[in-house]
């Protein structure tokens, strides 16, 4: 089960300050969304309107189709993973994990249980003592246990250590090909997660900046590398993000699709063409608008 | 992105050439199923519409065939097909590189033959 998203001129006011500015966009249902942008653009709360936790100042957020500011059955379908304080919680994992069991109707506890197993949470500790990647950890096994038609992780990895991220991603990616669902994943650790994405969504100081497949961004990047003179050449009238010099070489970042002729070109004169990771392109496509 | 793969072309390309020379040599034999879009998604850390790309190329020249809701097999000739394509490839990717470096070092067209049969020979 997935959902499929809506936005719709999206604002969100703090007093006199814009959070979000005019935002739309449509999340296709069960797919991997990346949603990337610098600290402060506005990805925690676009994504709190998401999860009806919050209200627009104006606009509508809908689930197939319904708005979903209080209403119980499509927030009941979004599970809205974050860091959370747990310095008050004297509970155990289990008793923890029965309120997702009751109030989530596709919750899974054999699979919650499998990976309890793979993060190796103890079930006897109170949780107020589990380090912060322990309490993360926790976190995604409710947020992939509970197989809500929409699920987002706002940077859920924080605290985890890298062989536990690993399995985080391994398991996203597992349970995705046998339940589908809309996943969305907020991130700053672009390079590591992007082969997750199915598509990107770009958001800074408060507006879109971009919301398209992965394949469709990836493909508009190109680094190009040769000699200094051909490569100025090569790359005049279009958009350059980057360059980078190293005696007579150089490279230099375009934004835009390279034509088969202009590869031709290219290979002909001895330049390289190599792909640029989506990582780059963030870096210089938000440095770009500031 | 995975260490198995370079920037100096499309890593689709990449993918797909990864596949081809397992089924070259012999480490895939036709009939046998391939590795999933998702197992190669998970090994490698490479997005799925790359790794899909990749694959597509494949499926679309009859080296792979989709049985659906199982997987992805070797197709019968896929070897044969492969090599041809490579024998083809051979002298634009090997040959003309090794006669140009030859021609810039002023190594004669018998010293390399030589140096073909000393290496061969090496290897044996």
């Amino acid at each position: 089960m997935a959902a499929k998203v809506e936005m719709k001129n999206i604002t969100l006011k703090f007093g006199k300050f814009e959070a979000l500015k005019d935002i739309s966009l449509t999340l296709e249902s069960g797919k991997i969304h990346g949603l990337i942008g610098r600290n402060g653009a506005g990805k925690t709360s676009l994504l709190s309107l998401l999860a009806a936790f919050r209200e627009p100042t104006q606009g509508q957020v809908e689930i197939d189709g319904e708005p979903v500011f209080e209403n119980s059955e499509k927030m009941q379908q979004i599970s809205f993973i974050f860091e959370k304080n747990y310095a008050d919680e004297y509970e155990k994992v289990p008793a923890m994990l029965e309120f997702s069991e009751r109030y989530r109707p596709n919750y899974d506890k054999d699979y919650a249980n499998h990976l309890l197993k793979r993060f190796k949470l103890p079930l006897d500790k109170p949780i107020h003592k589990f380090s912060k990647g322990m309490q993360s950890a926790l976190n995604v096994v409710i947020g992939l246990a509970s197989r809500t038609p929409i699920t987002i992780f706002d940077e859920a990895y924080l605290g985890m250590d890298a062989p536990a991220r690993e399995i985080f991603y391994q398991e996203i990616l597992a349970d995705q090909a046998e339940h589908p669902r809309t996943f969305i994943l907020s991130t700053h650790l672009v390079s590591e997660m992007d082969y997750l994405f199915d598509n990107v969504v770009i958001i800074d100081q408060g507006r879109l900046l971009l919301n398209e497949e992965y394949e469709t961004i990836s493909a508009q990047g190109a680094s190009i590398t040769g000699a200094a003179d051909q490569v100025d050449a090569f790359v005049s009238g279009m958009k350059v993000l980057n360059e980078q010099k190293l005696g007579g070489t150089k490279s230099v970042m375009v934004y835009g699709t390279l034509t088969e002729q202009n590869q031709l070109t290219a290979r002909e004169q001895g330049l390289e063409i190599g792909p640029v990771p989506l990582q780059d392109l963030f870096i210089h496509l938000t440095e770009e608008a500031h | 992105m995975s260490n198995a793969f370079d920037s100096s072309k499309p890593i689709f390309l990449q993918v797909r050439e990864l596949i081809e020379d397992q089924i070259v040599n012999d480490q895939l034999k036709e009939g046998d199923q391939a590795p999933s879009t998702n197992q190669l998604v998970s090994f490698y850390k490479i997005n799925h519409a790359t790794v899909s790309k990749g694959i597509n190329q494949l499926v679309e020249e009859g080296i792979l065939y989709k049985k659906r809701g199982i997987g992805m097999f070797v197709a019968e000739g896929a070897k044969q097909t492969l090599v041809g394509q490579r024998k083809e490839a051979f002298v634009d990717n090997y040959v003309r590189s090794l006669v140009q470096e030859a021609e810039k070092l002023g190594i004669t067209q018998d010293e390399i033959i030589e140096l073909i049969k000393n290496t061969k020979g090496s290897e044996e």
